[in-house]
């Protein structure tokens, strides 16, 4: 007994079924072009919608990180190819240029990028899939999510273009530099076009968050019981919670920092302050109040912006190690723990800020202790692969990958969590090291695991392997070169954000290993041109894959690939969790979510489809 | 066959990732890619929690990744015979790998506090050596001169050239007047933000003269990468020299400064 085929269901219109979501698209001409690919209500266009916007600013990011590596490998040499178009250096880059490349880097990469395609693409994708839902319980809200990050896209784009360029006072924007207009070039329109983006950025988390919560506690299909969620969806619930709890903090600061920049308020000035000769407004506030409503949200965001991909790699280590998850309970209270902690450990960003040292102290208990979840997190993932049998899959080799990566962003942030070691690392390229080990060789492995391997439901059509393969190799040795050795070059205490540190003693022989790191960024940047290609290529022109190509057990496996509106052509029910793989006495060595008791016993083995 | 040998290429370049990451720590320092020379009393407590966590977090990155490597090399599919193993987890595992980790985070958290204290908590009780202010892109230094208090008629004003006596505490007191800055002192081990509207105290003891960097941690405009100053330590006798020869040169070049002007400027 197998889920039944689609041929064998009585006929349902999958391109238009209206089985249970109201409201859902008209048919006919234009309007019905624009209710299916623009303004679609479908969580799967919804999800590709975010795939594809985040994709092309991950490529932005990553031109604007190659610039910020060329002028901290040779700086003040003319920039090649792009050069020209910085105008008044001739083809070299301003130390004002700088510092907006490497404000926007961050901003791109966390706000257009991360965020959005841990939760907007593969959380809308995947959440209504994985649970046997038809779609979001609110598809208007979900629609407006991805149609919210527009005013955002245009905030952040066009803000490169205003006198005085986009936002230079880094990704956290701290006053008195952002707000005084005087304090530095960026700090004009691009500072408030900055700001009203980070707002439409959360307004738009905030709608997918409220969605995501709601979807995954009210429907669930028949027999998922919480307990046999898949991690992925375990980690898209957390946090959808994390963000729920802690955007609301980071919209409120933004909104005062407008306040601070557009109407003379002085929540975050103090009194007397003045900047460049121009007196800095109305004072009376503080400069540490915004670090505080700043991390209050940001260091949650830290989390958010990996427990997802932690998510999805526990799904992608068992379906190639063919083994069940170790720990399934653990994996799911680590993030629990690891979302609780995240609340209570924000002041690590301010060791040094001049925040009371007693509070300081307390900050780093709590952050040594989250990275205890961390670690049960790593040990069940090794005890997954214990005993496995591993298929080296371009998909499993990116969430081997981000096992590997992982590991040495959460030991490197022992450091930083130490205070005394912290007060001559902070603000060092060893957090420049920590984070990008974190958020880059983790999360986005993560990222491309998850795009390997789900591509054949997105699209119909798999990947292609050895290509997958190529772009994972070279991917993973320059990655490391570019990201290990910044380690190292923190070790002697290289300051991040400095236009140029040679004329220091200290820093003047380091050079020539920053070049070596610029040129494998740029090996880094090129190895992306082979994703791009296979991803389109294979888009239109891959093999086809079946329903379930990988042989896995969760609910979208038993929807057609790709799923029509409303996804499934039956209504999945549930008997088991997400990770029975060899089990003894069962044939095949997978047993679906929805395969039948009755079937388990007699030994199910026809191969379904 | 073919599917063993990419078997093992995988393996062997999950094991680079623990060999080349150990090497590139271990040759680094012949490379003077490394911690620089330290001239403070308190750095050494520092600079060995540095080496204490690496050595620890060197252990368990070798061991993890190790296994990591060991576990992709002897359970490749295209040479392991039979099924995977099935099982779900393991009750005692969790237990000893939920509290050995507790347990030395913990005491990794509670040895790290006196170290942290004598740097930013036990502030020694005695005026200010000096007031350093950070203002877009330079350091504006101020001694107290002849009474020893700042704020008055007689206090030295310098920039970027910090002079500072070896061999006692030196007590400075830490503003800034427009952005946020950060007081670097890498081969003090010191570093501290200046924040507009705080007066902050930063302490330490240099043991050895010479002359180091002062460098801006905090991004501070475009010119923060400029923002440099020059710190000399020296004998107690070497620094009054130098600090009665600045005074004169003050002295020399600009009317003196009302007393009334000072406290405003305070």
């Amino acid at each position: 007994m197998t889920p039944p085929n689609a041929a064998t269901l009585p006929a349902v219109d999958h391109g238009h079924t209206t089985v249970t979501a109201p409201g859902h698209a008209p048919r006919g001409g234009l309007s019905h072009f624009l209710s299916t690919y623009v303004f679609s209500k479908d969580h799967k266009v919804i999800g590709l919608q975010f795939l594809f916007s985040t994709l092309l600013w991950f490529l932005i990011g990553g031109l604007l990180a190659l610039a910020v590596r060329w002028q901290v490998a040779w700086p003040w040499s003319d920039v090649p190819v792009v050069g020209k178009l910085f105008a008044q250096e001739g083809g070299q880059m301003a130390p004002e240029f700088y510092t907006m490349l490497f404000t926007m880097h961050a901003t791109v990469m966390i706000f257009l990028v991360i965020i959005p395609i841990l939760a907007g693409a593969f959380g809308n994708f995947l959440i209504p899939l994985m649970i046997g839902a038809d779609d979001m319980a609110f598809p208007t809200l979900n629609m407006l999510s991805y149609w919210f990050m527009w005013p955002a896209f245009f905030a952040f784009g066009a803000s490169f273009f205003v006198e005085g360029g986009a936002a230079s006072s880094g990704w956290t924007s701290y006053p008195p530099l952002s707000t005084n207009v005087a304090s530095s070039p960026g700090s004009g329109w691009g500072q408030t076009l900055w700001l009203l983006g980070l707002t439409m950025v959360g307004v738009s988390s905030m709608l997918g968050s409220v969605n995501y919560m709601t979807t995954i506690i009210l429907m669930r299909a028949p027999g998922l019981t919480m307990f046999r969620l898949p991690m992925t969806i375990w980690a898209m619930f957390i946090t959808a919670v994390l963000q729920a709890f802690a955007l609301p903090v980071l919209t409120a600061a933004g909104f005062m920092q407008l306040a601070d920049r557009m109407f003379g308020t002085g929540f975050f000035s103090p009194e007397g302050n003045i900047v460049n000769n121009a007196i800095a407004g109305a004072g009376g506030g503080q400069p540490l109040l915004w670090q505080h409503l700043f991390w209050f949200y940001s260091h949650p965001a830290v989390y958010i912006m990996i427990l997802p991909a932690m998510g999805m790699v526990s799904d992608i280590l068992t379906v190639f190690a063919r083994k069940p998850l170790f720990g399934y309970r653990p994996m799911v209270y680590s993030i629990a723990g690891i979302a609780g902690l995240g609340f209570i450990v924000w002041g690590h960003h301010m060791f040094m800020s001049g925040m009371n040292p007693a509070l300081g102290i307390t900050f780093m208990v709590s952050t040594m202790m989250i990275a205890l979840p961390s670690a049960v997190k790593t040990f069940n993932w090794l005890g997954t692969l214990w005993g496995g049998k591993i298929q080296f899959t371009t998909s499993m080799l990116f969430a081997l990958s981000f096992v590997s990566m992982f590991i040495i962003g959460g030991l490197s942030g022992i450091f930083m969590a130490a205070t005394p070691v912290d007060i001559f690392i902070h603000d060092t390229y060893f957090i420049v090291a920590h984070f990008h080990y974190v958020l880059f060789a983790g999360t986005a492995m993560g990222v491309w695991a998850a795009i390997y391997f789900w591509f054949p439901k997105m699209f119909g059509r798999t990947m292609n392997e050895f290509w997958g393969k190529v772009h994972f190799f070279l991917t993973f040795i320059f990655l490391n070169g570019t990201f290990f050795t910044m380690h190292i070059l923190g070790a002697v205490g290289f300051p991040r954000r400095l236009a140029d540190a040679y004329h220091y003693e200290t820093f003047h022989h380091l050079q020539p290993l920053n070049a070596f790191m610029t040129w494998c960024a740029i090996g880094m940047v090129a190895s992306q041109i082979i994703f791009a290609a296979n991803f389109i290529y294979s888009m239109f022109w891959g093999p086809v894959a079946g329903r379930n190509p990988w042989n896995a057990n969760t609910l979208e496996w038993t929807a057609p690939s790709p799923p029509g509106h409303g996804n499934f052509d039956y209504q999945p029910v549930v008997y088991r969790g997400p990770y029975e793989y060899s089990v003894p006495g069962v044939e095949k060595d997978h047993l679906m979510q929805t395969d039948p008791p009755n079937a388990v016993a007699s030994a199910a083995a026809s191969a379904a489809h | 066959m073919g599917k063993r040998l990419a078997g093992i290429v995988w393996a062997l370049l999950f094991l680079a990732v623990p060999v080349l990451g150990v090497a590139t720590f271990a040759i680094a320092p012949a490379f003077n890619i490394w911690l620089p020379k330290d001239v403070s009393e308190h750095g050494a407590s520092i600079d060995s929690l540095f080496y204490f966590i690496l050595w620890l977090t060197g252990i368990v990155f070798v061991a993890t990744e190790g296994l990591l490597f060991w576990f992709i090399w002897k359970y490749d599919a295209s040479k392991r015979q039979g099924a995977a193993t099935y099982i779900h987890g393991s009750h005692t595992l969790e237990v000893v790998w939920t509290i050995i980790p507790a347990a030395t985070l913990l005491f990794l958290a509670i040895y790290q506090m006196n170290a942290w204290a004598d740097v930013k908590m036990r502030r020694p009780a005695m005026q200010p050596t000096v007031e350093v202010v950070g203002r877009q892109f330079e350091w504006r230094l101020r001694y107290p001169g002849r009474d020893g208090t700042l704020g008055t008629a007689d206090d030295l004003f310098l920039v970027n050239d910090l002079h500072l006596p070896i061999d006692e505490d030196v007590l400075i007191q830490l503003k800034s007047m427009d952005v946020l800055h950060s007081f670097f002192l890498p081969n003090v081990r010191i570093k501290q933000d200046a924040v507009p509207g705080m007066k902050i105290p930063v302490w330490f003891k240099a043991r050895e003269a010479g002359e180091f960097d002062i460098v801006c941690a905090e991004l501070c405009g475009w010119g923060h990468y400029k923002m440099k100053g020059r710190v000399t330590f020296e004998s107690r006798a070497e620094f009054d020299t130098w600090l009665e020869r600045k005074y004169a040169e003050q002295q020399a070049t600009q009317p003196p400064v009302e007393a009334a002007d000072v406290a405003q400027a305070d």
